[in-house]
């Protein structure tokens, strides 16, 4: 819904050119034999391309010579027929080699792509809770994109554009050397001037990136907040900014066009003028006999060999900058550290073994490594005991949620799970024993029954039923159309209380030993936040539950209770110790009852 | 379209009609050079051949092409003037109308396509227009012309050229009719890749706690699967379109020579000659109209994509708004808000949102709205700055309908916050100070008090700069609560008459909430201020509180009132306090 609007995502420039294509060639290594057949096609194809012209100049000498005695019809037709057959070859070579490219760059990008979102897996959370998504997706999109489509483009291209260029360089130097000269400085003036002519443009083209980027921000932040701009009389203002950011795109844009249209005119015009000067020069040679005519007449035909491939060579550089960008960050993310290997640890906890203890020795935990926020945490969780754990946003209450799951790695100290040190266990073990169910719920696209049993097997359509009725959510769900089997989409079909049920059926249905619960905040209303506590309180019995509490009921029956602040646990203990200790626990708690009156 | 290109005005379309002069020229001129590279030839070859006149054919022709040179880089310079002349006023013209819509209309576009409108649709008319005063105006003057210097020379080149372009158009249609519909579906594939891969790093945590990894790869291989052989076919489809134009071209040239031969050969002596230099002429024509021809064909590709954008760039320049503005500029009260007999539905919906609402407030006082999802409160708000008209009743503000004021006079006299934070790209102290009050800027102590007032001055301080701090597009190095509590500095700085509050202390935590309400009370003593929250402990102090619940009243009083008369009003404060706080409100006696 949002494509095409983001259209500054790089400047098109990468920072090492030859690193990346290096790493590029790495990687298209499974390729090579093809990509090598279709560099010899393009070069095949180019080469029949040169001699087909000379084909033709033939067919006029035989008419010629003809005129006057009756033409060689025969001779006309032996001809006609093998440049036919070399055009129709040429053809079927270069599409061949299109083909073969295609079928690379598509399978490349397809590899890229999956290769991607697989190191997506492997990669430790620290890396996307500091990078944002927008920038992983247009990897994995508009760089793959890119890559793939300027290399498509671009090799073929470049190949036959440079078999070109150095066939003809070598038919001209084979032929005569003075007129070989005299075409190449006729035309190298031209690409001289060329180049020049680019790298303006492209100098334009950058800033107007850069701007049209701006405008785009400048366009989705007036828009979106809307109300606030009418309401603060920030309209004016608004159309200053935009008046100015648009001025200067208007100004780049008008220069950076006209300059690349100048490009094919030039190279046109750059043509000619070799014709001339090599006809000129040819005539004069000829007169003395240096030459005889046949060389002219050649090289009339070299000159247009020669200057076409040119342009190409050109733009066909200037898109293997971007290649060479994009697949810089492409490779940059792919590069990127991994996970440890857990594939060697041979300890697990099955299920049904587990009876639900957890134990913090010691811990030390920072997410960078000259920042310890928490420093020496010591507590010892009894099977089937409630925690909850409160503090002001921000506090930090998802670090511990990110160590139970073992998303982040303690730096000292260890947390054992019924006498265990996780250490020992793999990730996916211990994600087996928890049911997590997280404030921000999470839906995609698919039925509701899709998203209840999500990666689960073997679940029964009664059993989805059932976990519906236990969250509440069976009646409505059968009022829809579709009932069980209705898509969700980017519409609203579920309330956000709705989704929070649901997210919480799916944790039922996974019935693990331990609970990570996230308590909803007001936002729903208050019929649908009832079903809610209702139903997190079920999946709460019989489980060792952390949770992360909103709730005055939650926080004052739980077992323990760990008030975090600055990311730190700052205090611990059941209710009533925290309130005896005076201290920021009952702070809080305090200030829900105050009034601003007082 | 054309409806847009008036936009142009004398000037530029006097710029369009130079590029039209120009296009001609070139095209005379380029069509010349044959002539004399003909020419040319013949006396290379013709031995014995005055070095003097192929000095002066070579001469012409190089005037030529520096002529034809010089008339592209005229045609270029005036065409991207135009075209970039085009882009600027269209979008400056929907920006500045976007700037006048109300709420109702952005909502009917939605934000999303809005922003497309300005930008990607714009730039595809920009681009026809680039595209369509050069190859437009120049593919089919040179068809024409080119046809015309060959027409009648020989009856069978004349079709053999016919044939040439009939199968280049008939390969194109081919491939368009095959290929373009499967455009869309890329598209579609395209999008559903993204949205499972936002889905992949929006979800992860959820996906690493279910070992839901593989599962989510499957699909994703799946799109990606879908997604490239979908793109390989229409590569190796277009793949086709290449090799057959050079095909198609040279093999044009070859019959011409090959048919040339065979006419020569039958011709009478006297004609051999003739027919001959025909032929290299010919040949070179048939050229052109072969690339005319092509050309043309890519602008029809375009076209349809183009007309598409400026109809859509239509609607929006000629959508009504249906806020109009009034010519009151100062009320007869001091702040002051009354609805009489307000009731409110969506433009096109059936049934009422809010129905019969009457209360008024005086200077000073505090008013606050809760109720269920959907009840109705923040519709209720929205309607005091006019995001909305009411559709029955009326409402006044400082004793003056709001529908008689100026606009820009009614938000001088309103503070809004909006329930989600709305941060600009700049400084702490120029969202701050953000807007135009109708008075000067705010100074910066005022914007330090401000931020003071808001509980917002801990955080600003500890970032680098203070209060001139970077702030990030959409505010991205904020988090929810501290842009909240700018957005209420900002209205602060604003020092307005009435504050509205549409449930902007939700982002804070309870502590934040508390002292920032109290330091709140304490500096906007004189202020009367609306509020919608769902926290009972946000409004319990408020001097009157209204609860909505599916757009009706059904509780009016002090907290104390409702919670001894309003059923739902006690649902509510149960669901959040204990019945023991409840008791202490209620005074000590004991409703359960």
């Amino acid at each position: 819904m949002h494509n095409g609007r983001r259209m500054n995502n790089n400047n098109g420039k990468a920072k090492d050119f030859k690193k990346s294509m290096k790493s590029l060639i790495k990687y298209c290594r499974p390729y090579l034999i093809l990509i090598l057949i279709a560099v010899i096609l393009a070069m095949f194809s180019s080469i029949l391309s040169i001699i087909g012209p000379d084909k033709l100049r033939d067919i006029t000498n035989t008419i010629t010579n003809g005129l006057l005695t009756g033409i060689d019809l025969d001779k006309v037709k032996s001809i006609s027929l093998t440049l036919l057959i070399i055009y129709v070859v040429s053809s079927i070579f270069g599409y061949l080699e299109q083909y073969i490219m295609a079928v690379v760059t598509n399978r490349f990008s397809k590899d890229l792509r999956k290769e991607i979102t697989e190191k997506i897996n492997r990669m430790p959370l620290k890396y996307f809770d500091k990078h944002s998504y927008g920038d992983i997706l247009s990897r994995v999109t508009n760089d793959v994109d890119t890559l793939s489509m300027t290399l498509n483009q671009s090799l073929g291209t470049l190949v036959s554009s440079l078999t070109l260029f150095i066939g003809s360089l070598f038919m001209m130097f084979i032929t005569n050397g003075i007129m070989a000269i005299v075409a190449i400085i006729s035309s190298i003036i031209g690409f001289a001037f060329m180049l020049i002519v680019i790298s303006h443009s492209q100098k334009y083209f950058l800033m107007l990136q850069n701007e049209i980027g701006d405008l785009n921000g400048h366009i989705e932040e007036m828009y979106s907040g809307h109300n606030v701009v009418k309401s603060y009389n920030g309209t004016d203002e608004a159309n200053q900014k935009f008046e100015e950011i648009n001025d200067k795109i208007y100004e780049h844009l008008r220069k950076g066009q006209f300059l690349s249209g100048l490009m094919h005119p030039f190279m046109a015009f750059i043509g000619n003028f070799g014709y001339v000067c090599v006809c000129i020069v040819g005539a004069i040679l000829t007169m003395n006999n240096v030459i005889d005519f046949g060389v002219i007449v050649a090289f009339m035909m070299y000159v247009r060999l020669f200057t076409q491939p040119l342009t190409q060579i050109a733009q066909a550089f200037s898109s293997l900058q971007s290649t060479a960008a994009a697949s810089e960050r492409v490779f940059e993310f792919l590069d990127e550290e991994e996970m440890a290997d857990e594939s060697n640890f041979s300890k697990k906890l099955a299920r049904k073994e587990v009876k639900g203890a957890i134990e913090f020795k010691h811990v030390k935990f920072g997410y960078d490594e000259d920042k310890t926020i928490i420093k020496d945490f010591n507590v010892s969780v009894k099977p089937g005991e409630k925690i909850a754990i409160v503090g002001p946003t921000g506090a930090g209450k998802t670090t511990l949620v990110n160590l139970l799951m073992k998303f982040y790695e303690v730096s000292d100290g260890e947390i054992l799970i019924d006498g265990i040190p996780v250490r020992e266990l793999t990730r996916e073990n211990i994600h087996n024993l928890f049911i997590m169910v997280l404030q921000d719920t999470w839906v995609f696209e698919g039925t509701i029954k899709d998203n209840i049993k999500y990666n689960k097997e073997n679940v029964s359509d009664s059993k989805v039923e059932e976990v519906c009725k236990i969250v509440g959510l069976h009646h409505f769900i059968k009022s829809l159309p579709n009932g069980y089997n209705t898509y969700l989409s980017d519409n609203d079909t579920l309330s956000s209380g709705q989704k929070q049920l649901l997210t919480i059926a799916r944790g039922m249905i996974e019935d693990a030993p331990f609970l990570i619960l996230d308590e909803a905040t007001s936002s729903v209303d208050t019929r649908t936040e009832e079903l809610v506590q209702k139903a997190m309180d079920k999946l709460t019995t019989g489980r060792t539950s952390f949770i992360i509490a909103h709730r005055l009921s939650t926080i004052k029956n739980a077992d323990l209770i760990l008030m975090m602040d600055n990311g730190n646990i700052i205090e611990q203990g059941t209710h009533e110790e925290l309130l005896k200790l005076n201290g920021k626990y009952a702070e809080l708690y305090n200030s829900q009852f105050e009034r601003t009156s007082e | 379209m054309f409806k847009l290109f008036k936009k142009l005005g004398k000037k530029h379309f006097l710029y369009a009609f130079i590029c039209v002069i120009f296009v001609s020229i070139n095209v005379y001129l380029e069509l010349k050079i044959p002539d004399y590279m003909s020419n040319i030839t013949v006396l290379v070859q013709t031995e014995g051949s005055e070095m003097g006149s192929i000095l002066k054919e070579g001469g012409y022709m190089m005037l030529c092409a520096f002529g034809s040179l010089i008339a592209s880089f005229v045609v270029g310079y005036f065409a991207s003037r135009v075209a970039a002349y085009f882009g600027k006023i269209t979008r400056k013209d929907i920006f500045e109308k976007v700037g006048s819509f109300g709420t109702e209309e952005i909502k009917e576009f939605s934000t999303s396509s809005l922003i497309t409108r300005t930008t990607n649709d714009v730039t595809q008319v920009q681009m026809l227009i680039a595209m369509g005063l050069q190859a437009m105006i120049k593919a089919p003057i040179m068809a024409v012309w080119a046809i015309l210097k060959i027409a009648g020379k020989n009856f069978t080149w004349t079709m053999i050229t016919a044939l040439g372009v009939l199968i280049l158009i008939i390969t194109i249609i081919i491939l368009m009719v095959l290929v373009f519909p499967k455009f869309k579906i890329v598209q579609k594939l395209t999008d559903n890749l993204n949205r499972i891969t936002r889905e992949n790093l929006l979800g992860i945590r959820v996906i690493r706690a279910f070992n839901a990894e593989d599962y989510q790869q499957e699909k994703f291989e799946k799109a990606n699967e879908e997604l490239k052989n979908l793109q390989l076919f229409n590569q190796k489809t277009l793949g086709i379109l290449a090799p057959v134009m050079t095909l198609v071209s040279s093999g044009l040239s070859l019959a011409i020579y090959f048919v040339g031969a065979i006419l020569i050969e039958k011709a009478g002596m006297m004609d051999k000659i003739n027919l001959f230099g025909d032929m290299v002429v010919f040949s070179s024509y048939a050229m052109q109209v072969l690339m005319s021809f092509m050309m043309l064909i890519m602008i029809f590709i375009m076209y349809p994509r183009a007309a598409v954008s400026a109809k859509r760039i239509l609607e929006v320049l000629e959508c009504e708004e249906h806020i109009k503005d009034g010519n009151v500029e100062k009320g007869s009260e001091v702040g002051t808000v009354e609805f009489k007999n307000v009731s409110f539905k969506y433009p096109d919906a059936e049934e009422y949102i809010l129905e019969n609402i009457t209360f008024k407030v005086n200077k000073g006082e505090t008013i606050a709205f809760i109720g269920s999802t959907g009840s109705g409160k923040s519709t209720l708000i929205n309607l005091v700055p006019r995001f909305y008209d009411v559709t029955e009743g009326e409402i006044l503000v400082d004793g003056v309908n709001v529908k008689d004021y100026k606009l820009a006079s009614l938000n001088n006299i309103i503070g809004y916050i909006p329930q989600k934070a709305v941060i600009f790209r700049g400084s702490v102290a120029s969202n701050v100070s953000y807007g135009d009050n109708g008075k000067d800027k705010p100074s910066k102590e005022k914007i330090k008090e401000a931020i003071k007032v808001a509980q917002g001055e801990d955080f600003v301080l500890k970032m680098e700069g203070e209060y001139d701090a970077e702030v990030a597009r959409g505010g991205t190095n904020l988090s929810g609560g501290q842009k909240q509590r700018l957005a209420i500095a900002r209205a602060i700085a604003k020092d307005p008459e009435i504050y509205i509050f549409d449930d902007s202390f939700s982002a804070l935590d309870y502590k934040t909430d508390f002292s920032l309400r109290k330091a709140l009370k304490k500096y906007t003593k004189n202020a009367t201020s609306l509020i919608v929250a769902q926290r009972i402990g946000t409004i319990k102090d408020a001097d009157k509180i209204m609860v909505l619940d599916e757009g009706k009243v059904v509780g009016y009083g002090t907290h104390k009132e409702l919670l001894e008369n309003c059923p739902i009003y006690k649902e509510i404060a149960l669901s959040q306090l204990s019945s023991s706080e409840i008791e202490k409100d209620l005074g000590g006696e004991v409703h359960a």
